[in-house]
């Protein structure tokens, strides 16, 4: 068996993220590699809430419509999802609330609700129940899940294992995954999300601060900060707005403690006074923004490439960033890492866009294919003489030093500033600090040119080429090895990759951009470059592409 | 240390007569002795927003970071969390502080974290040429209320007093030395501590006759009670122009302060990696 897909559903508050989580580390203990798509209403009880577990022999990022097994905790569930199922699926539902039209064929109806009230256990506990049932019937070993209940939920063990162990007595197995599948080969791997990623690459690369208002899909970096952040010395801050958020950073680079912020569009909006100030003072500052589906509150919960053109631009006059969009967990690790290193650097603002996939989805991680991250020191002072803030050098970048430092004066200036970071408004003190910016700018575009900051994927000899960026890099991937196809995922967007992009697209006749937004982004801003894109795929429904969508996208496209 | 060694090149583009010069020389005079007695200028980092106050700091050859409109706070309270052994001072506006920023300040009050702000508080938007702004009386004439402020005016002490400021206090920019005793008391305290400074505006709102006539400086008021500091903050409401303002230390108090709960904790960088490593196992 290649994939396995399994759906669980339930109303929000019946643990759904977990219990997803839950099967992911079955089959991550099983050898298989997982991706896991969590979808959620904007709400805190109620409503319904899936989670799509993917397990795969190959490395995976993105989900597929079809499902295996379906996981129903209430009837909604059934009717919503029935869709999904293929011939040989199963369903394992709570008999005593789900009614299954077809239990003969594919059924497995486990009395959840008995099994907890005899069993005195919480409502919450179904999904364990439930879970119990699962691998009985797709031929998981008992004691796979009793490894995984004893390390993830130790609050109330027995209970949870009482109640797991009936659901797995009272099921019938269906199937038989083989359990024993390259077990030898693939190493159980840590099941992250791509937040989870993005900060342990920030921690990885001497993150000092984190400062975050909450707003999904961001706000699990700031749990994940302040609840790991201390044991690292890190100080983690929920100050009283965004514009606060992104003030405090500069505030933390001005005393040499390196600094992240994360957040979405609405939260980033307020933020782009402070990063033109970041420009202009050359404040080192990370920005963690997750895209959701805008404009405005738009569909909080969901999933968008929308804001690549504002990130791009966000903030009034001219100065330079870096920009990049990570693909998947291990991308999203490096890369945060990379962003905080080049932000220090070149002293610029530094940008991980991600978008709800890649936040939340869980990716199995391999710390050992992400590449080798190291915490770069920034360019300081020697103590020579006399300083100056913004002293001019070759590379546009000037030595670095922080308070206190004894009979020297260090200003940072939001005006146009002097050297020495007094207020200026002389023209040609002018023109020299916006040729300085721009030097950092070009400075930076060269020291990337070491990076692979452009990916080519799938079949490199292939003529058809499929545009891609950020959380599109999983679904183009395994879609072009259907069609034969090649990949071009652009990771870095700022400063531009025009070159490395341009050779990407050697012997391309013709290419197409996978995008989830509806105007194609960047299509748009390769286009800036002379690039033409032939067709875009787009999609804005605030849905992620299963693989099956692009396929069928793809084979009216390519017909 | 002579307060002169604190004066920079830049040339000072103040109106002639502006009250920004007595807070200038009041903070220049006081920074120079608090070196004297212990506290090293390179240990001081001024913060400012945007406005005819912000200039201050071109004007002080100390560590600065001019900030943008309103965001004197934000600035300050990281710095502070950075290195608590800073000293970080604000000078903010009325507009500055008041109406753009106001949100941060009465969030560093409510922190009660170790920062000292000087209002600036001249009751006109100076640089951009004759605005009311939230201390300007109703009825005040400015350019975008040529029929008059309708609006009341807010009276920022008592907002700071019920947001939990653990020091407040008033100055005026005709009464240096008290200026000084108040900035030297607001930075030595530990806290939030804010200084309103009515500093006139000779150009926009020439308040000199008036305030001559009106302010005197407190005696014998209890500044540790709650009650009598908002008996005293409320005796004159920024208002009316015919009733006597008092000067001085309205409050001061010892409270737990935001700064204190951030450990300085400072991580063996060498066992990062192994800390990652062993923080990865938890979600295998």
């Amino acid at each position: 068996m290649d994939n396995f897909s399994t759906l669980i559903g339930g109303i929000a508050g019946d643990g759904i993220n977990e219990a997803g989580i839950t099967v992911s580390r079955l089959f991550s203990r099983l050898g298989y590699h997982i991706y896991m798509h969590y979808d959620y209403p904007s709400l805190i009880r109620g409503g319904h809430n899936f989670s799509l577990v993917r397990a795969s022999r190959q490395k995976i990022a993105a989900h597929v419509d079809q499902i295996d097994v379906l996981i129903a905790l209430n009837q909604e569930t059934v009717e919503k999802h029935k869709s999904r199922l293929k011939e040989s699926s199963f369903v394992i539902y709570d008999a005593d609330k789900v009614k299954l039209d077809d239990a003969k064929q594919r059924g497995c109806g486990l009395a959840v609700t008995s099994i907890l009230k005899e069993a005195q256990a919480p409502a919450v506990m179904k999904n364990t129940c439930i879970i119990g049932g699962y691998c009985k019937v797709v031929g998981i070993d008992w004691s796979v899940l009793e490894d995984v209940l004893k390390k993830h939920i130790p609050k109330k063990l027995e209970l949870n294992l009482q109640v797991a162990r009936q659901g797995y007595d009272q099921a019938e197995g269906f199937c038989s995954i083989d359990s024993r599948v390259d077990k030898q080969d693939q190493k159980n791997l840590p099941i992250i999300t791509g937040n989870q990623a993005v900060s342990l690459g920030l921690i990885k690369a001497g993150l000092g601060a984190y400062v975050a208002y909450p707003m999904t899909p961001s706000s699990s970096v700031l749990d994940f900060m302040a609840k790991f952040g201390p044991q690292f010395g890190l100080k983690v801050v929920h100050p009283e707005n965004e514009i606060a958020v992104i003030l405090m950073a500069q505030g933390f680079a001005y005393a040499g403690v390196k600094a992240a912020v994360g957040t979405s569009g609405g939260g980033f909006c307020l933020m782009t006074e402070g990063i033109s100030l970041a420009g202009m003072a050359e404040m080192p500052v990370v920005v963690v923004m997750a895209q959701r589906t805008g404009p405005s509150t738009g569909v909080p919960t969901y999933t968008a490439q929308g804001d690549l053109h504002f990130i791009l631009n966000a903030g009034h006059g001219e100065f330079p960033r870096f920009v990049v969009a990570p693909g998947d967990a291990e991308e999203a690790y490096y890369w945060s890492g990379v962003a905080l290193n080049l932000a220090w650097k070149f002293q610029v603002p530094s940008f991980i866009l991600t978008d709800k996939t890649v936040s939340e989805s869980q990716y199995s991680f391999d710390a050992n294919l992400a590449g080798e991250l190291k915490e770069q020191a920034p360019l300081l002072w020697d103590g020579q003489g006399k300083y100056s803030r913004y002293f001019h050098t070759d590379t546009g970048v000037s030595p670095l030093a922080f308070p206190p430092r004894k009979g020297q004066v260090i200003k940072a200036d939001s005006y146009t500033h002097d050297q020495s970071g007094i207020t200026s408004e002389d023209a040609k003190i002018t023109r020299e600090m916006s040729d300085k910016r721009r030097k950092k700018g070009r400075s930076l575009a060269e020291d990337l040119d070491a990076y692979e900051t452009v990916k080519v994927l799938g079949d490199e000899k292939s003529k058809t080429a499929l545009l891609c960026w950020g959380s599109n890099k999983g679904v183009c991937m395994e879609a072009a090895l259907k069609f034969g196809l090649r990949v071009i995922q652009v990771l870095v967007l700022s400063p531009f990759p025009e070159k490395k992009l341009k050779d990407a697209l050697q012997g391309a006749e013709r290419l197409l951009c996978i995008e989830c937004n509806s105007t194609g982004q960047l299509a748009r801003l390769a286009g800036f470059y002379g690039i033409e894109t032939h067709d875009r795929i787009l999609k804005y429904d605030g849905r992620p592409f299963s693989l099956e969508d692009l396929e069928s996208e793809l084979g009216r496209a390519l017909a | 240390m002579n307060p002169k060694d604190l004066a920079t090149t830049a040339l000072n583009t103040w109106c002639p007569g502006c009250g920004n010069f007595s807070i200038l020389s009041a903070m220049r005079m006081v920074l120079a002795q608090l070196d004297d007695e212990g506290y090293p200028i390179e240990n001081v980092v001024l913060v400012s927003g945007i406005g005819c106050h912000a200039k201050i700091v071109d004007y002080m050859n100390v560590n600065s970071f001019y900030s943008i409109h309103g965001r004197t706070i934000p600035v300050a309270t990281a710095i502070k969390l950075a290195n608590p052994d800073l000293k970080v001072i604000c000078f903010s506006g009325d507009g500055d502080s008041l109406a753009e920023g106001i949100d941060h300040l009465i969030f560093a009050a409510k922190r009660n974290i170790d920062l000292t702000l000087i209002l600036h508080d001249n009751r006109v938007y100076g640089l951009t040429t004759g605005q009311f702004t939230p201390t300007s009386p109703q009825g005040f004439k400015g350019k975008s209320t040529p029929e008059g402020a309708v609006e009341h005016p807010m009276n920022p002490l008592e907002l700071m007093l019920v947001s939990g400021a653990s020091y407040i206090a008033r100055g005026y920019s005709h009464g240096i030395e008290q200026l000084q005793t108040l900035f030297k008391e607001a930075i030595l305290h530990k806290g939030f501590s804010f200084v309103d400074v009515l500093q006139v505006c000779v150009s926009y709102n020439n308040l000199y006759e008036s305030y001559n006539k009106w302010t005197y400086v407190m005696q014998g008021n209890d500044a540790s009670s709650f009650e009598e500091a908002q008996k005293n903050i409320r005796s004159w409401d920024y208002n009316s122009s015919e009733a006597p303002i008092p000067l001085g230390k309205f409050y001061e108090i010892d409270a737990p302060r935001f700064d204190q709960a951030f450990a300085q904790y400072l991580p063996n960088l060498s066992e990062r990696d192994s800390k990652i490593k062993e923080l990865l196992e938890n979600f295998i």
